[in-house]
């Protein structure tokens, strides 16, 4: 099995410690031109991802998780319809440092697939219907390592039998209507992995599975990445996942980061109001919690993108309030403990709380 | 699969029977008869005519005269028709080639440029071209056939000479293939007009449907080359359901070729019944009927076999 990995990529320690970012995204913005005008999908989203490490992107739907993952790959709608901003340094496996936004489409496509791969939520129609699933995976090789086909469906069975497909060599010529949707992400992840890639980008990869599959794949996601020392975004809305997989977490609210920080701080001490609202509409099974009052809501809904309140995006639903959070949005401060947050009164809020 | 066959070739033989039934039906409560044209010819009396009616058994009740063509036919004998008592099966075997062949370019023209045109349309949508193909699609669905067919031969014939006005090859010419290909240009083309505006326009839909597909995205992710996105995945995908309406289709370039044989003096089956319906050629036109329903159920029928064939999913079920 770990004969399919190049030795660099397993030498490389799965630790984040001291590890070089892979990714250096600067002022990401994604913009639609719609009929109404435009709407801003993304606004200056900037963050490092390191070799090794796990960053979970986490929000509601359409906070603009999955356009920022979509941006980074440049798999939007092309222009004039949709504008990038800012800018996403990739650091490639041969030390080259390159703006992905910038590079030429031929370059990019060298890239997807490749070096940064790329898995989605819905299994059961992310796999093409008519081919086999051998050569779907075969074709990412084929394409990017000038393989011959028989070479390529020999590393299509090591790396199914890798995601835990049982008699992965006869699986190779199944379609994918033959398997459950646990399998088809397997075989999803196992496409992603084709080319040893040094990014993977997983766009909720368990929202739709049921919940013993999504444990399983995981487990799996967690295992390939120590194998492999790749570096994973993780997009999610599920709390309980980020808690299971994630060193760092970077939670966004109508496209902007409101905070961010190492997974455990964030998770036990939120301190942006947003987060906590989040982390309390979580269902607890714990005996203490169970039946003593209603699970919370965070109430209203996330705002119209083509309307957004000039100051901050979170405080029409804010407890907390206050006239200065609606006149002006306010910058993200740094924290302690290296976080992040965008409220101007979360020290007010964490100083009232403990 | 051979269930499947079975069930099918039973359905079929049924929607005959019904088909037979109607177009019996309905052809000879149609006013006149294969004697009308008799009538008015001096020296033939009403006595003569009944007596001719009574001879060719036109007088009895009409379910015992279907009963009898049928199990007739069922024994493998079509009729003699009335104009020339040629058996049917030999006038229409005389002329089933050259309807064949015409129909045949006529889906070879509106499949390959139809396809074209929508897949183009699909991937520059809102484009000028799209925008073109999309109004010339609408004309060439509302022009008439006939009238499309005399402006074809008024242009290229009578002005341009570069085409033949009609019939299947030059009379008392050497018969080459180039004669007969030189022939069929105008006809097919006429014919397949209408099926092009048609496949172009369920090509386009079908092909955006499935760009937009989550399976189209992961194939852009793999890092594809657009065209091998879009030839290798989305096509493949977007031919399924061309397959059926190439099947719902035949029907439709039938009646078509019945017009274009007409306007192109075209020696077809197309041509043969209207000549024969004119002359209320009862076994001709039965005759005629029965193979083009033949020919429509074969075409779907052949539809969903390939559709099997094509699609993994039906293929196992």
């Amino acid at each position: 099995m770990q004969g399919t990995l190049s030795p660099a990529r397993v030498a490389m320690p799965a630790a984040r410690t001291a590890a070089e970012a892979v990714l250096n995204v600067r002022d990401l913005s994604v913009t639609f031109a719609t009929e109404k005008g435009p709407l801003v999908a993304v606004r200056e989203v900037s963050f490092d991802l390191r070799a090794g490490e796990t960053l979970a992107l986490v929000g509601e739907s359409g906070s603009g998780k999955s356009v920022t993952s979509l941006a980074i790959m440049r798999l939007t709608p092309s222009a004039p319809r949709v504008k990038l901003g800012g800018s996403v340094q990739f650091t490639d496996g041969k030390g080259r440092t390159r703006d992905l936004l910038t590079l030429e489409a031929d370059a990019m496509r060298g890239i997807r697939g490749n070096e940064i791969s790329m898995i989605f939520q819905e299994p059961m129609t992310s796999l093409n219907p008519v081919h086999r699933i051998g050569d779907q995976i075969a074709e990412a090789i084929t394409f990017h390592e000038k393989t011959g086909t028989r070479a390529a469906l020999e590393r299509a069975a090591q790396l199914l039998d890798q995601v835990g497909i049982p008699d992965a060599r006869r699986r190779l010529s199944a379609y994918p209507h033959q398997l459950s949707g646990g399998m088809r992400q397997r075989v999803m992840i196992a496409m992603a992995l084709a080319c040893n890639p040094r990014v993977l980008i997983a766009d909720e990869p368990t929202t739709a599975l049921d919940v013993t599959v999504q444990a399983q794949i995981l487990e799996l996601l967690k295992e390939l990445q120590s194998a492999t020392g790749m570096a994973v975004i993780f997009v999610t809305h599920n709390l309980g996942v980020v808690a299971e997989v994630a060193d760092r977490v970077m939670v966004m609210y109508a496209g902007a980061i409101v905070e961010r920080g190492d997974v455990v701080p964030v998770m036990t001490r939120p301190l942006m109001p947003y987060t906590q609202g989040l982390l309390h509409s979580v269902p607890r099974l714990d005996p203490e919690a169970l039946g003593r009052e209603p699970l919370e809501a965070i109430p209203g809904n996330v705002p119209d993108p083509l309307r957004q309140p000039p100051g901050c995006a979170f405080a029409p639903r804010c407890r907390h309030v206050e006239p200065a959070c609606e006149a002006a949005m306010p910058a993200l401060e740094e924290a302690d403990g290296g976080r992040q947050v965008r409220c101007r009164r979360w020290r007010a809020i964490d100083e009232a709380q403990r | 699969m051979a269930n499947f066959l079975f069930g099918r070739l039973l359905q079929s033989l049924v929607l005959l029977l019904i088909v037979s039934v109607i177009g019996f039906a309905v052809l000879h409560l149609a006013p006149g008869g294969p004697l009308a044209q008799f009538a008015l010819v001096p020296g033939l009396s009403k006595e003569d005519l009944a007596r001719m009616a009574h001879e060719m058994g036109l007088d009895r009740p009409l379910p015992v005269q279907y009963w009898e063509w049928l199990t007739r036919l069922l024994g493998g004998d079509w009729g003699h028709s009335y104009r020339d008592n040629r058996p049917v099966l030999d006038v229409i075997a005389g002329r089933l080639p050259a309807t064949l062949e015409l129909m045949g370019a006529a889906i070879l023209i509106s499949v390959l440029v139809g396809a074209w045109i929508g897949v183009m349309g699909a991937i520059r949508r809102y484009s000028t071209f799209d925008m073109l193909a999309t109004i010339g699609a609408m004309v060439a669905l509302s022009i008439p056939t006939f009238w499309f067919g005399l402006i074809v031969i008024y242009v290229f014939s009578v002005h341009l000479g570069w085409l033949p006005p009609g019939n299947r090859t030059t009379v008392g010419g050497d018969g080459s293939f180039l004669d007969y290909l030189h022939h069929l240009i105008a006809p097919a083309a006429v014919l397949a007009l209408v099926e092009v505006a048609i496949w172009s326009r369920y090509m386009r839909a079908s092909m955006l449907d499935v760009v937009n597909q989550d399976f189209i995205r992961t194939a852009r992710a793999k890092g594809l080359p657009e065209r091998t996105v879009l030839w290798h995945h989305a096509l493949r995908n977007a031919l399924l359901p061309m397959i059926a309406l190439a099947g719902v289709e035949i029907p439709t370039l039938l009646g078509g070729a019945l017009v274009a044989e007409t306007v192109f003096t075209w020696p077809g089956m197309g041509r043969l019944l209207l000549d024969s319906l004119g002359y209320r050629d009862y076994p001709v036109v039965m005759g005629i009927l029965m193979f083009s329903a033949v020919l429509a159920l074969l075409g779907n029928l052949l539809a969903d076999i390939f559709a099997a064939v094509a699609d993994p999913r039906i293929r196992m079920a």
